[in-house]
């Protein structure tokens, strides 16, 4: 019996926490800004002190999905712009869409020195796989699909794809050797982890549409007003260096 | 039509892999769970703990070791790629290895209860009338450990059918050789396709229901010997 009574106590201790915090927001982030987006978060953190924030990263098809299905991220960092854009639509927003980074692709190898490499390097049989984001859901994925068509790569090469859930998943089928190629987010392959080795060849823009990225305070958000200063944050002068350092290209700024 | 085409492809695909992990965990669960039925070895304990191990763990921890292991960088790749056969991730036979490794305890556990409800008794018997162990395993210990065996495929097929997390991450999302029915799920939700997730999780939900029916109905006539 007093086992019984110790755990109901225990449980009831856990429940109370979970409804704890409240002034708490979340933020859900396409995958390619996880380096840009958590230095941003320490500088924000730093100036504005006490603020608690999470960060989920993941591919912004699923975001976007979970969004309408009510989840509890205040602010959604879409890879693609028209993600937020859907959701705005159907009145889930509660700011209006700003774009805030065009993104850029790359081919990224762990084990190959890809800054020699170009697209039409990818026939090559040394190479037996190649990872890219799942073009069905994954805004990079589907730039990659787009680029390859474009140089009538995409047929040939369809024996050696192998899809990622996000573009980060993508990026980890290279870092563990499994695949040779991938491409990913230039904002993924600059980071000091990834840029170690193999580097980088940039996929020319004009193959593909451009990857505007655009972000919005969603309903859930609009009473905190901690969304509000973490979104103006984002258009602060230390964060678009960050974001320029990880290869972001900026609204308003010419290539 | 009611499915697409690369949904019943997904289909046919979870199929033959739970069929083959069925297939290999039969013959490789079987001496395990009569070695772990018999033994009184300090082993019995760290080899019992083992096999349950995937019961507990995360698919993710799971998927990353193995991701590790079988890539041309860890030893199970390396032993591969020496074997020609080339690194496993990305493979159907990836798949295989991984399922094995996340069903075993599945055909292990329901096998090595059965071995144990028979007893030393029938095994004495058989051993008195000049039966050798092997002998005795085939005709004593086999029958009467079928409904063992029922269950246990039966439920290492399932769970093989269900498997999500391992084969995400070591699959590559491979059409017709790693994208498997819980994953083309997963891939239409994402993809904002209800109308097909609808279908093809409707047709998982009736499949489980159907096995799990037909075991729970299922009761062995008790044998009077």
């Amino acid at each position: 019996m007093k086992l019984f009574k110790t755990l109901l106590v225990v449980s009831l201790l856990l429940l109370s926490t979970v409804v704890a915090h409240a002034e708490k927001i979340t933020v859900a982030a396409a995958a390619d800004l996880k380096f840009a987006m958590d230095e941003i978060v320490t500088g924000f953190k730093k100036s504005h002190t006490g603020a608690e924030l999470d960060v989920i990263y993941g591919s912004s098809g699923k975001f976007h999905t979970q969004i309408q299905q009510g989840a509890p991220y205040d602010l959604f960092f879409s890879a693609d712009i028209n993600y937020p854009r859907e959701l705005a639509k159907k009145g889930m927003a509660a700011s209006e869409v700003k774009p805030y980074a065009v993104g850029r692709v790359v081919l990224w190898s762990n084990s190959m020195d890809a800054t020699k490499m170009t697209l039409a390097s990818l026939t090559d049989p040394k190479i037996a796989r190649i990872a890219i984001a799942n073009p069905k859901h994954a805004p990079y994925g589907k730039r990659a699909e787009e680029a390859l068509k474009a140089s009538g790569l995409w047929d040939k090469l369809q024996p050696k794809f192998v899809f990622g859930e996000n573009i980060a998943h993508t990026a980890q089928f290279v870092q563990t050797g499994n695949a040779q190629v991938g491409i990913i987010a230039l904002s993924l392959a600059v980071n000091p982890e990834l840029a170690k080795k193999g580097g980088y060849y940039l996929i020319p823009d004009k193959l593909h549409n451009p990857l505007e990225q655009g972000y919005i305070i969603t309903k859930q958000g609009a009473a905190k007003p901690l969304a509000k200063q973490f979104a103006d944050y984002m258009g602060s002068k230390p964060s678009r260096s960050i974001m320029t350092k990880y290869g972001f290209v900026l609204p308003g700024e010419v290539k | 039509m009611l499915l697409s085409a690369s949904d019943l492809q997904a289909i046919w695909l979870t199929i033959r892999l739970a069929s083959v992990v069925t297939m290999i965990l039969l013959l490789v669960g079987t001496p395990v769970a009569w070695w772990l039925a018999r033994t009184c070895s300090w082993a019995k304990g760290p080899l019992g703990a083992m096999v349950a191990l995937p019961l507990v763990l995360p698919p993710s921890v799971l998927g990353f070791y193995l991701l590790l292991a079988m890539g041309p960088n860890g030893p199970l790749g390396w032993l591969t790629t020496r074997l020609g056969v080339g690194p496993l991730p990305f493979t159907f036979w990836g798949l295989v290895l991984a399922s094995v490794f996340y069903s075993l305890p599945f055909m292990v556990q329901p096998l090595q209860n059965s071995f144990e409800a028979i007893g030393e008794r029938p095994l004495q018997v058989a051993a008195t009338l000049g039966a050798s162990p092997l002998n005795a395993f085939f005709t004593v210990a086999l029958p009467l450990a079928k409904p063992g065996f029922l269950t246990a495929s039966i439920m290492t097929f399932a769970h093989t059918v269900g498997e999500f997390g391992v084969v995400l991450m070591i699959g590559g999302n491979i059409p017709g050789v790693t994208r498997v029915a819980s994953v083309q799920i997963y891939d239409h939700v994402e993809a904002l396709e209800y109308g097909q997730a609808h279908r093809l999780a409707a047709v998982m939900l009736i499949f489980s229901f159907l096995v799990l029916l037909g075991m729970y109905a299922w009761k062995p006539r008790p044998q009077k010997g």
